[in-house]
């Protein structure tokens, strides 16, 4: 497979990512399982061409898109972000991709829309975790249309000048890194323009613990555990803790989109 | 062969293994978990991976404690001289589950974990159960038991609301409680219940 030659960014951070083996060996995607090594183990047999995504809502130009035409016509980048989960951990990562706006622009989004809802995909016969109960398949997520149009949010294709590996959302995920890793849906499928706040999996799953925005916010506590510090995946055995940042150091970049919001409401 | 005809020689094969090495054999998941962490196969967090380990080993210590008087009494299979050390093992695992989460994961941020360990209930639960754990473990001796006396058994009933605690904490820190939790769940309660199972005379 030829190496991915992304572009770099002025939206990347300088600090040093975790290894690829950090990233494709401790994920949570319940799709695989519950441990964070299942998907590593099980996500090998998910088949990712051919692929797809159906847009549909309130867009000009809706239809189920092959994954080869969406890509053919952006640029990749790499953009080195920083992930944090809310489960407060987190990593580096490498990712390649482009912004979802591209996306969007393209396809047209009609003055109506508010808010974009995404779809993983539903296919219990090779997401072994589908099989079984305590989450309503498929996954769903969604983002604000101005958080969608932001230029950090991205449909991430790759990590590390590879192919996105199975485990980490192949073939193509959409990454917000200002907000908890939960909200960065994977394998996506189905993307509906829509004018009203989509239903989201963890959301409905627990609404006291996980709202809709899931900003990262070190001042809002998740119900069981402080969001004040984090541990940083790969810095060792005694590393400790460091602190999280407001919007997980995003907060040039997105606190105006949040303007007037009480944060601790919309959490 | 009958439960009766076969528990008799393995009771006699076990009356001839001295506790130590029951206590010896008990180090072997430790000595498990430091060669995976030596060797990298801990996994990329070796934080959680110790702590969850270290919590998972002392759950199975707790239960297969409280698995020897129904062994005894509806598989004829004697270990209760073995208990003490099965009980002292589970509150050794749990003492390191705990530094675990107090210096690694936490980094000795105190306060934080302070603050935590009030707010949040499944850490309520798990400190609970250790607190509880704690004067049965200083009572395991015999000059206790000879002091106590009938207090010593009362006291140490305390293991029961302990090992409910400790389970609890254990489905609680989950985020969508999995079908190993459930199965955990089900043995503590089944074990609990059989001791309500009338004796009959």
């Amino acid at each position: 497979l030829a190496k991915i030659n992304a572009a770099p960014s002025k939206y990347s951070t300088d600090a040093a990512p975790n290894t690829l083996k950090d990233i494709t060996n401790y994920n949570n995607f319940y799709e695989f399982g519950w441990d964070k090594t299942d998907p590593a183990a099980h996500a090998g047999q998910l088949v990712t061409d051919p692929w797809s995504i159906e847009i549909d809502g309130m867009v000009d130009k809706p239809g189920n898109y092959a994954l080869d035409d969406i890509l053919k016509p952006v640029t990749l980048e790499q953009r080195i972000y920083r992930f944090r989960c809310v489960e407060a951990w987190s990593m580096v990562v490498p990712w390649i991709g482009f912004e979802l706006a591209d996306l969007l622009n393209r396809v047209g989004v009609q003055p109506g829309a508010k808010y974009v809802a995404m779809q993983t995909l539903l296919r219990p016969s090779q997401m072994p975790g589908q099989k079984q109960g305590g989450i309503d398949w498929p996954y769903v997520e969604g983002l604000r249309i101005d958080e969608a149009m932001n230029p950090l949010t991205i449909l991430a294709t790759g990590l590390y000048d590879e192919e996105m590996p199975n485990q980490n959302g192949a073939p193509i995920r959409l990454i917000v890194p200002w907000k908890y890793g939960f909200k960065s849906i994977k394998s996506i499928v189905k993307i509906s323009l829509t004018d009203k706040m989509p239903r989201t999996t963890w959301n409905q799953l627990q609404p006291r613990e996980y709202g809709f925005y899931a900003n990262v916010n070190p001042k809002v506590d998740h119900p069981r555990w402080s969001q004040a510090t984090e541990r940083r995946v790969g810095a060792g055995l005694f590393a400790g803790r460091e602190p999280t940042l407001m919007f997980n150091g995003y907060e040039d970049e997105v606190a105006s989109l949040y303007t007037g919001m009480d944060l601790r409401k919309n959490y | 062969m009958s439960m009766a005809g076969l528990s008799t020689p393995i009771n006699g094969a076990l009356r001839r293994v001295p506790s130590w090495v029951v206590y010896l054999a008990g180090l072997i998941p430790l000595a498990w978990v430091v060669y995976l962490t030596f060797t990298g196969g801990i996994g990329v967090d070796p934080v959680k991976g110790i702590e969850h380990r270290l919590g998972k080993i002392a759950l199975w210590f707790l239960v297969g404690g409280l698995a020897i008087t129904p062994a005894r009494r509806w598989l004829g299979l004697n270990l209760i001289r073995y208990r003490r050390a099965i009980g002292l093992l589970a509150f050794f695992y749990i003492a390191l589950h705990l530094s675990a989460w107090a210096v690694l994961d936490m980094g000795m941020l105190w306060s934080q974990a302070l603050a935590d360990l009030v707010k949040r209930r499944y850490l309520l639960l798990g400190i609970s159960a250790f607190i509880l754990l704690i004067p049965l473990a200083a009572t395991s001796n015999n000059a206790s038991i000879r002091k106590l006396g009938r207090n010593w058994r009362r006291l140490h009933w305390l293991v029961y609301p302990a090992v409910m605690l400790g389970v609890v904490h254990y489905l609680l820190q989950m985020k969508v409680i999995s079908t190993e939790g459930w199965l955990w769940l089900t043995a503590v309660l089944a074990l609990l219940g059989l001791r309500l199972v009338p004796r009959s005379r």
